[in-house]
């Protein structure tokens, strides 16, 4: 049986942040789950992928995160408890359904899962979602432990059907991804249908309804208001006149500064754990009995800000600071250290920080970036393009694992904003430039919102190459399934479309399969496409290895060594390649047998035929 | 209970984020209050990959620069890179066996010397505790039980309040049949290079 589903109220384990939140959402009864996946939020939808296999939960990894919101919007407007889940930036995805699923509301409870990455772990930015809230007038909470991500989720299934109103949960990488102790309550059964009753006057947002609807919107965003008043998840700790106000990760900072500090009888603390629409009365009533506030917020100054609107609405003098004091800034997460140094600056407390040992006299080191693994296939594609291709050729890139060409010695990757980019800007580098465009993009990349762009380059009579890296799986956030896999080895039935079909329905002539690991094959589909005056597709297919082990789908193959006595020592195999299997004894070239996976590149590669399968 | 401070450091794929997952269960078997934090996604494909584990009265679950109680190093040279975690008083375990990083085989940048290393990390920190954990791993004949000798080692040093039968406890359930009697192994000779 799947861990989160053990029935053991009171049961105390430890959980991932993205499990607490999957078995909350278990112990409201949910019965829907959608998502597209991403770091930091892909652990969630994992476990209900494994849990509706032996469970009535229904779950889907839907093409991207528009899709999975509306497909969520049809569950829960029908009457079904619905969990949508989604990264920072998968938010943009969705976000059009999202402003207008605000104003139609939802019957049963909708709770979208919302994980935002400051410092930018995995994430090509480090926006602030908090403004979403603001931005919909939906309510938003903001736990600050795996034991509140379990409650929390819960319990914002109950809110979201009392309001009518889809809840926003945030949490950040430092939630989504810690362990910590999470005491259980009872699981919920699940319902597994619900009827839809007809409401056109609520439910189709045209402009005579959606004026209405606004309306309404601003009336449960003022019920939601007197919620968050009240709620538990809003408190002042402590009745000291120092005051800090802090939310999310960053509670946890201030906590313990507090206690490392010896001031917990100076301090009071507002905890904003249901943090939108922001407890007024409450945040005034703590403003009014501090002689000075400080703001522990991490990225944007929004509470920061908020809190001087409201003192200078309610005549309240006592200063306000966040951002500027210590290392508060609006970049990057914050830190236990940091943010103890910035509370005892800011109320004169005196402390000695730890000192750090003296770095001043070590050696440079060597940087160890992440690199594609051993076997992977876009290493061999990336390599069969640059052949061809050269340097000068501008290669747009997208999301996934290949992003690491931008690495050298691959360094073929020079523009990527967000999913789906390669293709899109591809249009507009080879219509301003006179330079050759190869874009690259993962299969999921591509059916999540590559497919419109390759839409427009062949109506609008672009020129350039799609490289479409098709692995077999969603890879970099943990292998989840997308339309193009073929999930028979998975133990589920999905309809798997063929991307070679996809696009070749969509009228690209010039279409190329490859398999990456025959070279000398790849590099005549790459030359073609140099020939051709209009848009090239070229899908190079070659499972994930890592995927490809953990599903019992991985061929084995012998390694690989280097014969010594035919070696001339040219390097283009580790100069070229940077195979993490390569390594250099002394000023030889040498392969990791328990690396290796015997993909041949390398041996391909060599001018020399110096690299040969290992005899056993 | 006094809070104790652990920054795990390894290179994607030598297994610490098992390693600080067991401990974490380990601790709250226990009933020692515990966090544990993690990194997923895009830095473990072949970077460098940090957990952390904290004990007691504590809700954070990072360690801040010159923080760290103990520094447990799966690699010379990331153990090296981490030292910016460490003060004084810190211990810091480490595995000896180099695992060089492909921009060095590619000429950027060479390798430092383990010997000098280790010359370096222990003249600095509170103590040092350093074997080549790799060659345990193949001597009980589980290349992947790096992350138990670790862990033996870890619990060996009596830095941290977690006992060896709760953490083998922990492993007997959490390891697969076939590797467990290994994995013990590896942990025991790693307590044994602590003791």
């Amino acid at each position: 049986m799947h861990k989160l589903l053990i029935d053991a109220p009171g049961e105390e384990v430890l959980l991932l942040g993205n499990e607490a939140i999957a078995r909350g959402a278990l112990e409201a009864g949910v019965s829907f789950a959608t998502c597209y996946p991403g770091t930091p939020s892909s652990e969630i939808p994992e476990n209900f992928f494994r849990i509706s296999m032996e469970s009535d939960l229904y779950f889907e990894y839907s093409t991207n995160e528009k899709v999975a919101l509306e497909v969520g919007a049809g569950a829960a407007v029908a009457g079904l408890r619905t969990i949508v889940t989604m990264k920072h930036v998968g938010l943009n995805v969705a976000s059009d359904p999202l402003m207008t699923l605000a104003y139609v509301g939802v019957k049963g409870g909708m709770v979208i899962i919302n994980a935002d990455d400051p410092s930018l772990f995995s994430s090509q930015n480090e926006q602030d979602n908090r403004y979403y809230a603001r931005l919909s007038s939906l309510p938003m909470l903001e736990p600050t432990n795996t034991q509140e991500m379990k409650d929390m989720t819960a319990e914002a299934f109950g809110l979201s059907e009392e309001l009518g109103l889809p809840v926003i949960i945030r949490t950040t990488t430092r939630l989504a991804h810690i362990r910590g102790a999470v005491r259980l309550g009872e699981l919920k059964p699940i319902q597994t249908s619900a009827h839809f009753e007809k409401s056109p006057f609520h439910f189709v947002a045209v402009p005579a309804v959606a004026r209405n609807l606004h309306k309404l919107l601003l009336e449960k965003y003022d019920q939601a208001s007197e919620k968050s008043e009240q709620g538990p998840y809003n408190q002042v700790i402590g009745d000291g006149k120092w005051g800090i106000v802090a939310n999310g990760a960053a509670f946890n900072y201030v906590k313990d500064a507090v206690s490392d500090l010896g001031i917990g009888d100076k301090v009071s603390i507002l905890k904003l754990g249901f943090s939108w629409p922001m407890p007024k009365g409450l945040c005034a009533d703590f403003l009014k009995g501090r002689d000075k506030v400080l703001v522990v917020e991490e990225l944007e100054p929004i509470n920061e800000d908020a809190l001087r609107a409201l003192a200078q609405e309610k005549g309240i003098s006592a200063p306000i600071q966040g951002k500027g004091v210590g290392a508060f800034s609006r970049l990057y997460e914050y830190d236990p250290g940091m943010v103890r140094k910035a509370v005892a600056g800011y109320f004169d407390v005196d402390y000695e920080p730890s000192v750090v040992v003296n770095t001043s006299d070590l050696p440079a080191l060597p940087g160890r970036p992440p690199n594609l693994c051993a076997g992977c296939p876009h290493r061999a594609t990336y390599y069969a393009v640059k052949q061809v291709y050269g340097t000068d050729t501008v290669y747009p890139t997208d999301i996934g694992c290949y992003t690491l060409g931008l690495l050298p010695p691959i360094s073929m990757a020079d523009f990527v904003i967000c999913m789906g980019s390669s293709v899109s800007s591809g249009c507009g580098f080879s219509r301003a430039t006179d330079q050759k465009v190869v874009s690259f993009i993962g299969d999921s990349t591509f059916f999540h919102s590559g497919i419109t762009g390759l839409v427009n380059a062949i109506h609008n009579n672009h020129k350039f190459t799609l490289v479409i890296l098709d692995n077999g799986t969603t890879a970099m956030t943990g292998h989840q399934i997308h339309p193009g896999v073929d999930t028979t080895p998975l133990g589920v039935e999905r309809t798997r479309i063929s991307i070679e079909n996809l696009v070749r329905g969509l009228g690209v002539e010039d279409v190329h399969v490859v398999k990456p690991f025959k070279l000398k094959k790849t590099i005549e589909a790459v030359k073609a496409t140099m020939e051709y005056d209009g848009i090239s597709v070229i899908i190079s297919q070659e499972l994930c290895p890592l995927f490809a082990k953990a599903t019992g789908q991985f061929k084995k193959s012998k390694p690989f060594y280097v014969n010594q006595k035919k070696c001339k020592n040219h390097r283009d195999c580790i100069n070229l390649l940077a195979c993490p299997a390569m390594y250099l004894d002394g000023e030889q070239v040498e392969i990791d047998k328990n690396l290796c996976v015997g993909c041949s590149i390398c041996a391909q590669v060599c001018p020399e035929n110096a690299i040969l399968p290992l005899k056993e | 209970m006094e809070t104790k401070r652990l920054v795990f450091i390894a290179v994607g794929g030598q297994g610490n984020l098992l390693a600080s997952r067991l401990l974490g269960e380990a601790a709250l078997s226990m009933n020692i209050p515990t966090v544990v934090s993690e990194i997923h996604g895009m830095a473990q494909r072949g970077g460098i990959v940090e957990s952390a584990v904290l004990m007691g009265d504590v809700t954070s679950p990072i360690v801040s620069g010159a923080e760290a109680d103990v520094l447990i190093g799966f690699e010379p040279l990331e153990t090296l890179r981490a030292l910016g975690k460490c003060n004084g008083d810190t211990v810091v375990i480490t595995n000896t066996h180099p695992l060089p990083p492909f921009t060095v085989a590619i000429g950027q940048g060479a390798y430092p010397s383990p010997e000098k290393s280790l010359e370096l990390i222990g003249a600095k920190v509170g103590k040092l505790i350093s074997f080549d954990g790799n060659a345990i791993a193949e001597e009980v004949g589980n290349p992947l039980s790096l992350n138990m000798v670790m862990l033996g080692a870890l619990i060996g040093s009596g830095t941290i309040p977690v006992g060896a039968e709760e953490m083998k406890k922990v492993i007997a359930i959490s390891t697969k049949k076939a590797f467990l009697e290994s994995n013990l192994k590896a942990f025991d000779m790693g307590m044994a290079k602590a003791n």
